[in-house]
């Protein structure tokens, strides 16, 4: 079993999927660079978060072109598990492999901070182990994580099961004061049709380690574990 | 021809913010008039920016020398401090003060990339960064504007480069009005054998250019940093850098992977000053020289001239000699990264830096003589005791030391801007990136980065109190280095060095020199007593406003060791209900230059608090001791606000609260709780934990005072308060939000 981590110019996140991937889960995993056309023989791909590109125009937009998105393209095509983190979120957006838009925070300043979140579809690579009705903790870092739907988009998502994640408070509550972002129905993570490709703000590779202040994230990481060891 | 220049007088010198004698020593150096590139060459190398001439002679009376220090203090961009393992940690801080003041944003995103720079062009990365800044008052529009650019400025560029923002202050005093203060820290990890030099060896070795194309920003960005700031400052604004951090962050990864290579022989970073600065100082260190041909480098306007592209302080550039032959493994490296590398001359041994524009020679001077420590000016200026010091240092205090209320006078510190939370600064700083960071900016004393293969863990803080350095500068300067390892002490480390950045007025007033030469004894005579020699840092001058000078402020960058992070780390705020809280150190006596006297009396008077080093010493090192054996649940230092300040940290840190009673040898109540008098460090412990500690301390002749326990969500000082942790935490959190959510462009 092989993980590969993209690497944009400008991913800043990347040593640290890689770590929590390679060092705290004992996956073997590699960096593909983002001017190859291949992924080689990974079973599975991280988008890290960063700023790719500087992302001085609209985050992602650049990306996007990227050669190796043509390859992540086709993986996810044939049902490959991607998971695209923070940047990778919007990456994922602006390649269109996932619905919506990403804005700037409401609040128009970046934050960092930990946040509650809960799953709310358990049928991906990612989230299946991730323990019902738990209530995670997990850190937010960015400036453009507002996420946008259209009522449209909005009652399609929520009628396929595609709203993967949404902000909450520690009870559990979706309230406007546990949204960091301003985002369209609390939503901080989705998923495209088959639920293969992944889109998430929080940081999951940055909260797999109790010294850190939760290991909450590695619920995302076992799961991958999981389901690529059940596909093989 | 394309860059006729003007005829260089004596006037156009003094223009160039040149002396009438600097200008006679240019020409005997040269043995001729210098020519109009030559003069604006030696104008910025000559800055007290890059030339330290008025302070280089105090500072080299620091200690700089110790067991663990791999790089003296000047020898290199920054220190480098053995912390084991085979490990190496450069770390440094600078200032950006005046280009924050006239372009907050930019201002302090570049200071954030210079700093960063220093360290990774040693082969260090990056692996925390802190930040020290000091602003006027909120109720200004200006100082809110001026706020929110600057935190803007490090958010943007420090998020973008990917280095957690761990720690470091925020304070305000009118004082700053006009001339804020914004200093930046890098901290970063290099194996020993893999650190870079700033060297120009190998005679015939090729010179690169690499990273960003060379633009007309920042043109005599080091001569704006070594005048006073003034109406006519606004128009200085293009002297200000412009920040990129993509491509900073490109250059960092293809600077580590280009070192890998073994090509590169000596490696310079370019900032104040730029190509003039990194040839000239490469060369005089080696004593050889460069010739370089400046219609290679890439730039961003065509008809620049040499001038201009000598003194272009444009940013996200580095100055590499490479082996010759072995040039284009190096360029490779940042081919691969999309960034520019020319070869634009070598390495030759006549100890001069000559410098051709349109295939003629604009400037051809002796290396030695632009830099620091070869032929740039060196001063000692004249001193003179500030007459204020009879004023401050007589003020009767009685009148302040009865309070009726001291719940009302607790709550009311907590408005206070400078105690206040700065939840509102740190969280639009990505603290978290590279997963590392154990203890983040808030409720803490030190920010805490554990390195990732060992059980190491680097704590790290910034401090300084300038109201302490302007009571007493000689104290003052003492207790800046005292408080900064006294947090590091709390959050389990062991002070191991210091870097410093020396905010002070213009030079030239003999009462700000004086007050700069006390302050550095002050910081000597801790670092003597602590064993943290100096490394390294910057010093800058003119900062003044109309009123006068700043208040002089040598923030302290303090660099702590902790052997054993998931052991040994220690956090401010309570830990659990029922532990034991005991007050260790020295008598809370005197209210002399307190946050208590200042925001509640608005009184800035009185001398710097009490410190006795040799006390201060023995109790850091014994309440590191009682940590290191696992006894300590947290750990807080006593600072701005005094005891009162600490407990209600502690409570708001942990949603907490406590009963204690008051029972310290201070003369007051009022003194009990609001004292800032040094060396005083509040403990939580387990109760069976609460014996072996005060039997440790006592035995060691440390006070120990058990005041009382955690418990319940009310922090109940017998007598005297007795207020719920919530509401505590509401007005300490509210502050900051308040004030700037007024914030607009003013």
């Amino acid at each position: 079993m092989k993980f590969g981590v993209i690497v944009f110019p400008g991913s800043n996140c990347d040593h640290d999927a890689y770590h929590a991937l390679k060092h705290e889960h004992g996956i073997d995993t590699t960096f593909i660079w983002h001017k190859d056309t291949e992924l080689g023989n990974v079973d599975g791909v991280i988008i890290p978060g960063g700023f790719s590109y500087g992302d001085y125009l609209r985050s992602g937009a650049i990306a996007r072109f990227s050669p190796v998105m043509n390859a992540v393209a086709g993986f996810s095509a044939k049902g490959g598990p991607v998971l695209g983190i923070c940047n990778g979120f919007q990456i994922l957006l602006e390649a269109q492999l996932l619905p919506g838009t990403m804005m700037a925070n409401e609040q128009l300043r970046f934050t960092c901070k930990f946040i509650h979140l809960v799953c709310q579809n358990r049928n991906t690579p990612f989230t299946a182990e991730i323990p019902a009705d738990r209530i995670l903790s997990i850190p937010v870092a960015h400036g453009e994580g507002n996420y946008y739907a259209d009522d449209d988009l909005l009652k399609k998502l929520e009628d396929r099961g595609q709203i993967v994640l949404r902000y909450c408070n520690e009870k559990g509550e979706f309230t406007p004061a546990s949204n960091p972002n301003g985002s369209t129905g609390n939503i901080a993570g989705i998923c495209n049709d088959k639920g293969n490709v992944v889109g998430m703000m929080p940081h999951p590779e940055r909260a797999v380690e109790e010294n850190l202040g939760s290991a909450d994230g590695r619920y995302f990481f076992e799961s991958a574990l999981a389901h690529i060891a059940s596909a093989t | 021809m394309r860059f006729s220049e003007p005829e260089v007088t004596l006037e156009l010198a003094r223009e160039h913010g040149l002396t009438d004698e600097e200008f006679d020593k240019i020409c005997d150096y040269l043995g001729r008039t210098p020519t109009f590139t030559e003069l604006g060459v030696y104008s910025v190398m000559w800055s007290e920016h890059c030339s330290y001439k008025n302070s280089i002679a105090v500072l080299k009376t620091l200690p700089r020398t110790g067991p663990t220090l791999l790089v003296g203090a000047g020898e290199e961009n920054a220190g480098l401090v053995d912390i084991g393992d085979g490990l190496a940690c450069a770390f440094k801080i600078e200032s950006h003060n005046h280009p924050s003041a006239v372009e907050p944003y930019q201002g302090a995103a570049t200071g954030v990339g210079g700093i960063h720079r220093d360290i990774f062009t040693m082969g260090a990365r990056p692996i925390a960064s802190l930040n020290s800044l000091r602003f006027g008052s909120m109720s200004e529009p200006r100082v809110r504007y001026l706020v929110d650019g600057v935190v803007r400025g490090i958010a943007d560029y420090g998020n973008s480069f990917g280095v957690p923002m761990v720690g470091g202050e925020v304070c305000f005093d009118k004082s700053y009005e006009g001339n804020p203060l914004v200093n930046a820290m890098s901290v970063g990890i290099v194996k020993h054998g893999e650190t870079a030099s700033a060297i120009a060896e190998g005679v015939g070795n090729p010179v690169i250019i690499v990273g960003a194309s060379t633009g007309r920003d920042g043109i005599h960005g080091a001569t704006f940093a070594s005048e006073e700031i003034s109406e006519a400052s606004e128009a200085k604004r293009p002297s200000v850098q412009v920040g990129d951090p993509f491509t900073e962050k490109l250059l960092l990864e293809a600077t580590l992977e280009a070192l890998k290579t073994g090509a590169v022989v000596g490696i310079q970073d370019m900032g104040a000053a730029g190509i003039s600065c990194s040839s000239s100082e490469m060369s005089a260190k080696s004593g050889t020289g460069m010739r370089l041909d400046l219609d290679k480098v890439p730039l961003r306007e065509e008809d620049m001239s040499a001038y201009e592209i000598l003194l272009s302080e444009s940013q996200e550039r580095m100055l590499i000699v490479a082996q010759k032959g072995r040039e284009q493994e190096v360029m490779d490296v940042f081919d691969k990264w999309d960034l520019n590398a020319v070869v634009i001359g070598e390495v030759v041994d006549t100890g001069r830096v000559a410098y051709l524009r349109d295939g003629t020679v604009k400037a051809d001077i002796p290396a030695h003589s632009l830099v620091l420590g070869g032929g740039a000016p060196v001063y000692i200026r004249e001193t003179q005791k500030p007459e204020y010091l009879e004023r401050t240092g007589t003020t009767d205090m009685s009148p302040y030391i009865d309070v009726d209320d001291m719940e009302g006078a607790m709550l009311k510190l907590l408005e206070s801007p400078n105690i206040a939370s700065k939840r509102w600064v740190y969280e639009q700083y990505d603290h978290m990136v590279r997963t590392n960071t154990v203890v983040g900016p808030g409720p803490s004393d030190a920010g805490v980065v554990r390195i990732k293969g060992t059980k190491k863990a680097l704590a790290v803080a910034t401090d300084c109190n300038g109201r302490y350095v302007y009571l007493n500068p000689r104290k003052g300067g003492q207790i800046a280095v005292a408080e900064a390892a006294r947090n590091v002490v709390c959050s389990g480390a062991k002070p191991m060095a210091i870097t410093n950045c020396l905010n002070f007025g213009n030079p030239y007033k003999p009462e700000v020199y004086w007050t700069f030469r006390e302050a550095v004894g002050g910081m000597g005579d801790a670092c003597e007593v602590f064993e943290t020699p100096v490394t390294g840092g910057n010093v800058s001058f003119y900062n003044e406003n109309p009123q006068g000078a700043v208040f002089p402020t040598p923030v302290i960058g303090m660099l702590g060791l902790i052997d054993d992070y998931e052991k040994h780390t220690t956090r401010a705020g309570f830990r659990d209900e029922g532990d034991e809280i005991l007050y260790v150190g020295a008598a809370r006596i005197g209210i002399d230059g307190s946050e208590y006297l200042s925001f509640i009396h608005g009184v800035t008077a009185g001398d710097a608090p009490d410190l006795d080093l040799a006390f201060e010493a023995k109790l850091q090192s014994a309440v590191l001791d009682v940590i290191r054996k696992g006894w300590i649940a947290s750990a807080h230092d006593l600072s701005d606000g005094g005891l009162a300040v600490a407990l209600m940290e502690k409570a708001i840190f942990s949603g907490l609260g406590a009963r204690v009673a008051l029972e310290l040898p201070g003369q007051s109540t009022t003194e009990q709780l609001f004292s800032e008098a040094q060396s005083g460090i509040l403990l939580s412990v387990a109760p069976q934990n609460l014996e072996l500690v005060q039997e440790a301390l006592s035995g060691l002749e440390i006070p120990v005072y058990h005041l009382g326990t955690v418990a319940g969500q009310h922090l109940i000082v017998e007598g005297f308060a007795d207020i719920h942790v919530e509401a505590m935490r509401k007005i300490y959190e509210g502050v900051l939000p308040e004030a700037l959510s007024q914030t607009q462009t003013v």
